[in-house]
C-alpha cells in the first residue's frame, strides 16, 4: 500500500512499487487520459505532470512518487469547465484520433506554467519527445499557443486551485 | 445469414420505446462485390445495399433522432460530418441528433471504413435517408393537416404551415413510416439554403478527448474483467517449440495461461500483472524460427524480377510503340512501411451463453465479426462486433487481429471480460505492412515538347489482406488447428489495389500501363492509406517533372499542357497562385519548389500541393518549410474537418517519404518500435501548411481522406530535385541519400 | 572542439617577460585580403576529400549552432575565463574566411593566428592542427571555400581582463605550441602511422581526452589519460581506462563507425557527434585511427584480460535485479532500468547490460548522473537509440542513490565520493548542454541497416 497523490486528491494504492505510473492511473484509479503508446518512453503518449513537470509515466515506476504530485489531463478541468490548455486544443479542433493529444497537453501545460511567454521554437523543442501519426502538428502548435495565450488572460486555472503548481 | 440481426434489432428496438418495428440489411460486402447491376436506377451511396430509411434513421416518441452509420470513426470526424448532413437534410438542430457507428447488431453493413468511401458511401446514403425521410414527414403532416405538401415547411424538427400551426416530427412518425425502400432520387435541399452542412462544426469527439473522457476502446473497462498479453512468436513461422509456464501461472495475479498451438497468452487481474506475467512467459517459451525473409537491400530485384507476378495490361491507348523524339526512363521504388499507430491495437471480448461480444477498432465490423465466427466455428449470428475507437490506423492494422485475439481468449474464459493490449513491438512486428512497390516508367516528348507516349509498369503485392475469412486473423493462423491464409486477389479497377491511380489522369495521346500482381508475400501486407496511388503518383508526378525538365517547361504549365479536367485544372490553378508559383521561379539559396497533383483513383478528390523544401547541404538533412494544397471533394460538409485531413495527409505523407521502411533480416522484422521505426517529430515539422479548398454546391461528395497522400510525396520529391538538381526516386529520401546524391 | 576547455594559460603569458619583448617575438604581419575565389575553381576531388577531413577534424560540432547554418560559427564556448564564441568559416568576404588565401587559412592552422595577424584562442586546437599536412590544408581549405557563404559577423567574445588580450596567447604558443610536422615511425605498419597521423592531428582527440595542466594545454607525460569536455568526462584512453572490458581495434573500429559497441555501449553527449561525423569518412581511416588507438590503450595486463572476461561471462549468465530490492536504488534500478537494460533486446537498441558501462566504472559519476537525467534523444528521422531521461521523474536523492546502487552493485570499482553534489551540478550544466549543442546531426548507430529501404 502506498499513498499517492493525483490531481489534488490521496489514493491508497495497492501496487507493487515497481508498477509505472501508466498503469496505476490506468488500471487502479480508472483515470483514461494517460495512454499506453509504447512503454518504452519513446512517444510521449503517457505522459502526465509530477510536482509540475512533465514526465513519462510508462517509465516512472510508483517507488519514484512518494510524497510528489501527480496531475493528469483530468485535473486540469472538463468538458464544462475546461482548463485554458483543453479550451484552445477544443477551439483549435487540435485533434484526429487524438490518442496523442493527452500527452502533448500535459507537457505543454507544464512548459507553459514554467515559461508562459514560451516561443515557437520552445514549444516545438518541448514536444520533441511527442509522436503523433495523424498528421495534427500544426493544430497542435497553434492551440499551445492559444493556450498561452488564454493563460494569460485567465483566472487562476482548476489546477491551480487544487494545488498542482 | 443476416435474418438473426434483424430479429436482434427488433428486439433491441421494441425494448427502447423506438416507433421502427421492422429493418433490414442486405448482407452483401459492399465492396467486394462491387454495386449489383439493377435494371432500374438504384438509390444512391449505401442506399444501394441497404435501401430501408429505418437502416439510417430512426425517429423516437420523445423526438430523439438516431442515424445510424456502417462505417467506423477513426478520428477522421465523419461522425460530426454524418451528423451535420442528416440535422441539414432533416431540418433538426445539430445538437439533437446522435449518430450510431458500425456494430453489426445496429447498423447497416457497409463493409470496410476504407477507400476515402465513408462520404461518398454512407455520407450519400443519410443525406438521401434524411431527405426522403423529411419528404414522408411533411407528406404525413399534409395529411393529417389537408394541405398540399407544397405549403409546408420545415424546420427545428417539426412541419410547419403557413398559418402557424405546427406538427413535430415525434408526434408524426407512424410505426412504419420509414420502414420503406429508398427511391432512386431524392428532393435534396438548394445548397444556397445550407444551415449545418458547409460549417465548420466543431468535432462532436474532441471534447471528451481533451479531457480524459472514456473515448478509446483503451479506455472500456467492464466489471471483472481481466487482462490479456500476447506472446507473440519472435518472427514469421516460428513455432512453440517449449513452454513451461507453471512458474507464470503462480504469479500474482495471474488468472490463466492460455495456449493454442503457436498461440500463447497469459490473462491477469491487473494490467500490470499481465505485463509481468507476460515478459516472464516470453523468457519460458522456445521458438524454431526460420530464415524466411528476403534480402531487405534489394527490393527492385526482389518485385521485378524474383517474385513471380501475374501481367495484366490496364491501359492500351493508341500506340504504345510510338515514340517522340526524346525518350528518357526511370525506376521507382518504395519499401514496405508500417501504419504506426500510436495506440498498439486492443479489444474487449465478452463470451456469455455462447455469443460473443467484441468490442473493436477494425474498419470493417461485419468481416471482422464473419472471420471470428469462422475462426470460433460459431455462426456469425453468435457474434457481435460494436466498433469502439482505438488510435488512428490508417488502414488495416493490427486491429481485426486483436479482435480476433480478444474473441478466442473469451471464450476460453466463459462470462468474463477480456482486454487485450498488444505491445508496442507486437503492433510493429505484427502489423501488415503497406507493400513494397516498384515502377518502371518511360515516356518520350514530341517536337512540341508534349508527351508522345507514355509507358508504366508497376509491381506490387495485393493492397488488401482484410479478414472476412478467419485465415486473415494472426490467431486463426498460429492456433493449433490453424486456418490458411487465404488466397490474395488483385482487387479491381477502376480503383484498383497496387494499381490504384497507375492510369494516368494526363491525355496522353499513346499509352500503356501494366500491372504486375504478385501472388506471394514473404512479408505480412495489407492496406495502407491510398494503397498504390501512394507510389504511383509519386512515380508519374516526380516523372511528369522529369519530362518537365527535358522540354524546359515550368512543372505546373506542363501539368496543364496535359489535362483536360477541368476540375483537375482548377485546382492545379488554385494551389499554383496560392503558393505564388510562378514560371521562371528561382527558390532561395537551399530551398526548392516542387508541385504535384492526382485525383485519387481518378473518381476521388482532387489534390494539388506546392512545397517548398529547405536542404542543408552538408548533412544532407531535408526540411519541408511549407506546403500549399488546393483540393476538390465536391461537395463540402464540414470545411475544417476536410482541413484538418489534408494537413493530415500532407504531414504524415512527408514522414512515409522522406524517413519510413519497415527493417528486416532474413527471420525477423527488426523494426519493432520508435528507435527503429522513426516516424516525425516535431523538430522537422514545416512552419506552414495551408489547404485551399474549392467547394462544390450540390455535387456529390468525393472522398478526401487518402487524396493527399500521393501528391505531397511527390511534391516533396520535386522540391529535394529543385533544390539539389539531383532526381532521388528510391523511398524514402533519406538525409543520406540527399547527401550522397548531393555529394555526388 | 575543446568547448569548455580552460584556456588556463593565459596567466603565464604574462611571466615571460615584458610586452615588448612578446610583441617582438609573437607579431604576425597581415595577410592580403584576396577577391573570394569562384567555387568552380577547386577541384571536385580535392573538395570531396576536403570534406573528408573536415569530418575527421569534426569542424561542425564547433562552428556550427543549434539550427544555425552550417560553419557560421556563433558557439558559446563557456570557459572559466568568459565565453569564447566560434568563428564564421564559410567563405562570406566580409565575416567569414572568404577573402582569406590558402596561405593565411594554413598558417591558422599551424600557428592560430588569423589573416589580420591576430592571435587567435587555443579553443581552436591549432596545437594539434599544427601537425596537418599542406596537402591536407589545401583540401580543408578547398572544402570550406566551396561552402555557401553566410553573412554572420564574429560575435564578441566574454572575457574580463586580462583574459581579454590577445597578446597572452602569443605567450601560450611559446610555452605549448610545438609546431612540427608529423614524423612517421619507420618501425610501425602503414596503418598505425596513418592513424597517429590524424589522431595527433586534425582528429584532435587528446584535446579532449588528455588532461590539462594548469596554464590549460594538454599534459605531455599524460596523454590519453582522461579529460573534461562540456561536463562531460572524457575518459581515459590508454592503460587506466576504465572500461570493464578492454578495448581492442576492432571493438574501436566498429565503436567509432557505428556509435556503438555490444560490449561498450552507444557514443552520447560530445562523443556523439564525433562518432557521427566518423561514420561518414572513408572506412581505411577509421581503421587507422583504431589502429594507433589501440596502442595506446595498450594490450591488457593478465589481469585485466582476466577482469574483463568474467564481466562478459558474468553479464550473459546473470539478472543484476536482485529478487528482493534492498535499497531504494535496487528498487528504483528494478523499476526504471532493468525493463530495457536486461530486457535481452541487444545494443543498440535494448539497453546495454550495465555490466559492461563504462560510466559506472568511472573515475566519479558525472556522466552516469548526465545519461540518467537526459538519457539519449532520438536523431531526427533516423534508426537511432532512444532512453528517455529522469530528470523530470527522480529528485537529485533519488538519482544518487541509483548511482551509489550502480556503483556497488555492478562495478568493481570503490564507492564514489560526492555523489549528490556531481548529481545536482549535472542537473545545472546538462541543461545548458542541451540547449546549446547542436547534438549528432545524424545517427552512427547501425550503419549495416540505417539507410536500408
Amino acid at each position: 500500500m502506498m499513498t499517492l497523490r493525483v490531481n489534488g486528491y490521496e489514493y491508497e494504492v495497492d501496487a507493487e512499487p515497481d508498477t509505472p505510473l501508466l498503469y496505476v492511473l490506468r488500471d487502479d484509479l480508472k483515470l483514461n487520459a494517460a495512454k499506453y503508446g509504447c512503454g518504452l518512453g519513446q512517444c510521449g503518449a503517457c505522459t502526465v505532470m509530477v510536482d509540475g513537470k512533465a514526465v513519462l509515466s510508462c517509465v516512472t515506476p510508483l517507488v519514484l512518487l512518494e510524497g510528489k504530485r501527480v496531475t493528469t489531463l483530468e485535473g486540469l478541468g472538463t468538458v464544462s469547465e475546461p482548463a485554458p490548455i483543453q479550451r484552445a486544443f477544443m477551439e483549435e479542433q487540435a485533434a484526429q484520433c487524438g490518442y496523442c493529444i493527452a500527452g502533448m497537453m500535459m507537457r505543454a501545460q507544464a512548459l507553459l506554467q514554467r515559461n508562459p511567454k514560451a516561443s515557437d521554437d520552445d514549444i516545438r523543442a518541448e514536444l520533441a519527445p511527442h509522436l503523433c501519426r495523424c498528421g495534427t502538428h500544426m493544430r497542435i502548435l497553434r492551440a499551445v499557443h492559444r493556450a498561452a495565450r488564454l493563460m494569460d488572460t485567465a483566472e487562476l486555472s482548476p489546477s491551480d486551485q487544487r494545488g498542482a503548481q | 445469414m443476416n435474418a438473426p440481426v434483424i430479429l436482434d434489432r427488433r428486439q433491441m428496438l421494441a425494448g427502447s420505446g423506438a416507433l421502427i418495428v421492422s429493418f433490414s440489411l442486405r448482407g452483401a460486402f459492399a465492396e467486394e462485390q462491387g454495386a449489383p447491376a439493377a435494371a432500374a436506377p438504384s438509390p444512391p451511396g449505401s442506399l444501394k445495399t441497404s435501401p430501408y430509411l429505418d437502416a439510417w434513421l430512426r425517429i423516437d416518441a420523445d423526438g430523439a433522432i438516431t442515424v445510424f452509420t456502417g462505417k467506423a470513426e477513426l478520428g477522421q470526424g465523419f461522425k460530426t460530418a454524418f451528423q451535420q448532413i442528416a440535422a441539414e437534410e432533416l431540418d433538426v438542430p445539430f445538437a439533437s441528433l446522435k449518430v450510431v457507428t458500425a456494430d453489426t447488431r445496429l447498423t447497416a453493413n457497409e463493409g470496410y471504413t476504407a477507400g476515402s468511401h465513408s462520404m461518398q458511401d454512407s455520407g450519400t446514403a443519410i443525406q438521401h435517408a434524411a431527405a426522403q425521410a423529411r419528404a414522408l414527414l411533411v407528406a404525413e403532416a399534409a395529411k393529417r393537416l389537408e394541405l398540399p405538401a407544397e405549403n409546408l415547411r420545415t424546420e427545428n424538427g417539426a412541419v410547419i404551415a403557413q398559418d402557424g400551426r405546427r406538427l413535430a416530427y415525434a408526434d408524426l412518425v407512424a410505426a412504419d413510416m420509414l420502414h420503406v425502400q429508398a427511391q432512386p432520387t431524392s428532393k435534396l435541399k438548394d445548397p444556397a439554403t445550407f444551415k449545418v452542412m458547409g460549417q465548420p462544426v466543431p468535432r462532436v469527439d474532441i471534447p471528451a478527448k481533451v479531457t480524459g473522457g472514456v473515448a478509446y476502446v483503451q479506455d472500456m473497462r467492464l466489471p471483472d474483467m481481466v487482462h490479456a498479453r500476447l506472446v507473440r512468436p519472435p518472427s514469421y513461422g516460428a513455432e512453440l517449440t517449449d513452454c513451461n509456464s507453471s512458474a507464470v501461472e503462480k504469479m500474482p495475479g495471474v488468472v490463466k495461461v492460455v495456449r493454442d498451438g503457436n498461440f500463447l497468452a497469459v490473462l491477469a487481474r491487473k494490467e500490470f500483472q499481465a505485463v509481468k506475467a507476460m515478459r516472464a512467459l516470453a523468457a519460458a517459451a522456445k521458438w524454431k524460427e526460420s530464415a524466411r525473409l528476403p534480402k531487405q537491400d534489394d527490393l527492385l530485384a526482389l518485385l521485378t524480377t524474383q517474385l513471380k507476378s501475374q501481367d495484366m495490361t490496364i491501359l492500351e491507348r493508341g500506340n504504345p510503340s510510338a515514340a517522340g523524339r526524346r525518350t528518357i526512363e526511370a525506376t521507382y521504388t518504395r519499401p514496405y512501411q508500417s501504419h504506426g499507430s500510436i495506440g498498439p491495437s486492443c479489444a474487449v471480448a465478452q463470451f456469455v451463453d455462447g455469443t460473443v461480444t467484441v468490442w473493436t477498432h477494425t474498419q470493417g465490423v461485419y468481416p471482422d465479426r464473419q472471420a471470428i465466427a469462422e475462426m470460433l466455428r460459431m455462426p456469425p449470428a453468435n457474434v457481435r462486433c460494436i466498433h469502439t475507437e482505438g488510435s488512428g490506423c490508417y488502414g488495416h492494422n493490427g486491429a481485426d487481429d486483436a479482435a480476433g485475439d480478444a474473441a478466442l481468449l473469451a471464450k476460453a474464459m466463459p462470462g468474463v471480460p477480456v482486454k487485450v493490449q498488444w505491445m508496442r513491438e507486437q503492433e510493429h512486428g505484427w502489423e501488415p505492412f503497406g507493400p513494397a512497390m516498384a515502377t518502371k516508367l518511360k515516356a518520350s516528348l514530341d517536337s512540341e515538347g508534349r508527351i508522345a507516349d507514355w509507358n508504366f509498369e508497376v509491381w506490387s503485392n495485393t493492397h488488401s489482406m482484410r479478414p472476412g475469412s478467419a485465415g486473415s486473423l494472426l490467431a486463426a493462423q498460429q492456433m493449433a488447428e490453424p486456418f490458411p491464409v487465404p488466397a490474395p486477389k488483385p482487387l479491381p479497377l477502376p480503383e484498383g489495389g497496387g494499381d490504384r491511380n497507375a492510369i494516368p489522369i494526363y491525355t496522353f495521346p499513346n499509352a500503356h500501363v501494366v500491372h504486375h500482381f504478385i501472388p506471394e508475400m514473404p512479408l505480412r501486407i495489407s492496406a495502407m492509406r491510398s494503397l498504390g496511388a501512394y507510389h504511383n503518383v509519386f512515380s508519374i508526378e516526380s516523372f511528369m517533372d522529369e519530362l518537365a525538365d527535358l522540354a524546359k517547361a515550368d512543372p505546373v504549365e506542363f501539368r496543364l499542357k496535359h489535362l483536360d479536367d477541368p476540375r483537375g485544372r482548377e485546382v492545379i490553378e488554385k494551389a499554383a497562385q496560392a503558393f505564388g508559383w510562378h514560371k521562371g521561379q528561382q527558390a532561395s539559396q537551399d530551398r526548392g519548389y516542387g508541385f504535384a497533383f492526382a485525383r485519387y483513383k481518378n473518381l476521388a478528390a482532387y489534390c494539388a500541393i506546392a512545397s517548398e523544401i529547405e536542404v542543408n547541404r552538408e548533412t544532407g538533412r531535408p526540411r519541408l518549410v511549407r506546403a500549399v494544397a488546393a483540393v476538390d471533394s465536391g461537395q463540402v460538409v464540414n470545411p475544417d474537418g476536410l482541413t484538418n485531413q489534408i494537413e493530415g495527409a500532407i504531414i504524415q505523407s512527408m514522414s512515409w517519404t522522406l524517413y519510413e521502411s519497415v527493417s528486416f533480416d532474413e527471420v525477423r522484422i527488426t523494426s519493432i518500435d520508435w528507435q527503429t521505426y522513426p516516424i516525425l517529430r516535431f523538430d522537422a515539422v514545416p512552419d506552414t501548411i495551408e489547404v485551399h479548398i474549392i467547394n462544390r454546391p450540390g455535387k456529390p461528395f468525393l472522398g478526401s481522406g487518402e487524396t493527399g497522400q500521393g501528391p505531397a510525396a511527390a511534391s516533396i520529391a520535386n522540391a529535394i530535385a529543385n533544390a539539389t538538381g539531383k532526381r532521388l526516386r528510391n523511398l524514402p529520401l533519406t538525409r543520406k541519400r540527399i547527401k550522397d546524391a548531393i555529394d555526388a | 572542439m575543446t568547448k569548455s576547455r580552460i584556456i588556463g594559460g593565459l596567466f603565464a603569458a604574462l611571466l615571460v617577460g615584458g610586452a615588448g619583448v612578446i610583441f617582438a617575438l609573437t607579431w604576425r604581419p597581415p595577410m592580403a585580403a584576396i577577391d573570394p575565389p569562384s567555387a568552380r575553381t577547386f577541384d571536385a576531388d580535392l573538395v570531396r576529400r576536403g570534406r573528408e577531413l573536415a569530418a575527421v577534424g569534426n569542424c561542425s560540432d564547433c562552428h556550427t549552432t543549434r539550427r544555425g547554418p552550417n560553419f557560421a560559427g556563433g558557439l558559446p564556448v563557456p570557459t572559466p575565463f568568459g565565453t569564447i564564441f566560434s568563428s564564421n568559416i564559410t567563405p562570406d568576404p566580409e565575416t567569414g574566411i572568404g577573402r582569406w588565401s590558402e596561405e593565411a587559412f594554413r598558417r591558422a592552422m599551424r600557428s592560430g593566428v588569423d589573416r589580420g595577424g591576430r592571435h587567435l584562442y587555443p579553443t581552436f586546437p591549432y596545437d594539434h592542427f599544427t601537425h596537418v599536412s599542406d596537402e591536407d590544408d589545401r583540401a580543408l581549405y578547398a572544402y570550406l571555400m566551396t561552402r555557401e557563404p553566410v553573412q554572420a559577423p564574429l560575435r564578441d567574445n566574454r572575457l574580463s581582463f586580462p583574459y581579454n588580450q590577445r597578446i597572452l596567447i602569443a605567450g601560450w604558443k611559446l610555452l605549448f605550441l610545438r609546431r612540427d610536422a608529423y614524423q612517421p615511425d619507420p618501425g610501425k605498419s602503414a596503418e598505425w602511422n596513418r592513424g597517429a597521423y590524424l589522431v595527433e592531428g586534425l582528429a584532435h582527440c587528446g584535446a579532449c581526452h588528455t588532461p590539462r595542466n594548469g596554464l590549460g594545454a594538454e599534459r605531455a607525460t599524460a596523454t590519453f589519460a582522461g579529460g573534461d569536455v562540456d561536463n562531460w568526462q572524457a575518459y581515459a584512453l590508454n592503460a587506466q581506462s576504465p572500461s570493464p572490458v578492454p578495448w581492442n581495434e576492432d571493438a574501436l573500429y566498429a565503436y567509432l563507425c557505428g556509435g556503438w559497441h555490444p560490449d561498450h555501449g552507444t557514443a552520447r553527449g560530445p562523443m556523439a557527434e564525433v562518432v557521427s561525423n566518423l561514420s561518414s569518412i572513408p572506412a581505411g581511416d577509421v581503421r587507422a585511427i583504431a589502429t594507433y588507438m589501440a596502442g595506446v590503450f595498450g594490450a591488457p595486463t593478465p589481469d585485466r584480460q582476466r577482469q574483463g572476461e568474467a564481466v562478459l561471462a558474468q553479464a550473459k549468465s546473470e539478472s543484476t535485479v536482485a529478487s528482493e530490492p534492498v535499497s531504494e536504488g535496487a528498487a528504483i534500478y528494478a523499476a526504471a532500468c532493468a525493463t530495457c537494460h536486461e530486457s535481452g533486446r541487444a545494443p543498440p537498441y535494448g539497453g546495454i547490460n550495465l555490466a559492461f558501462s563504462t560510466a559506472i566504472s568511472a573515475p566519479d559519476p558525472r556522466n552516469l548522473a548526465n545519461i540518467v537525467l537526459s538519457g539519449v534523444r532520438p536523431v531526427e528521422g533516423e534508426r537511432s537509440p532512444i532512453m528517455p531521461g529522469f530528470a523530470a521523474s527522480m529528485d537529485d536523492g533519488q538519482i544518487a542513490s541509483l548511482l551509489k546502487y550502480l556503483r556497488s552493485h555492478v562495478s568493481k570499482q570503490p564507492a564514489w565520493s560526492g555523489v549528490s553534489e556531481i548529481v545536482e551540478e549535472a542537473r545545472r550544466t546538462q541543461t545548458a548542454f542541451l540547449q546549446t549543442a547542436a547534438g549528432p546531426r545524424n545517427a552512427p548507430a547501425d550503419p549495416s541497416q540505417r539507410d536500408q529501404p
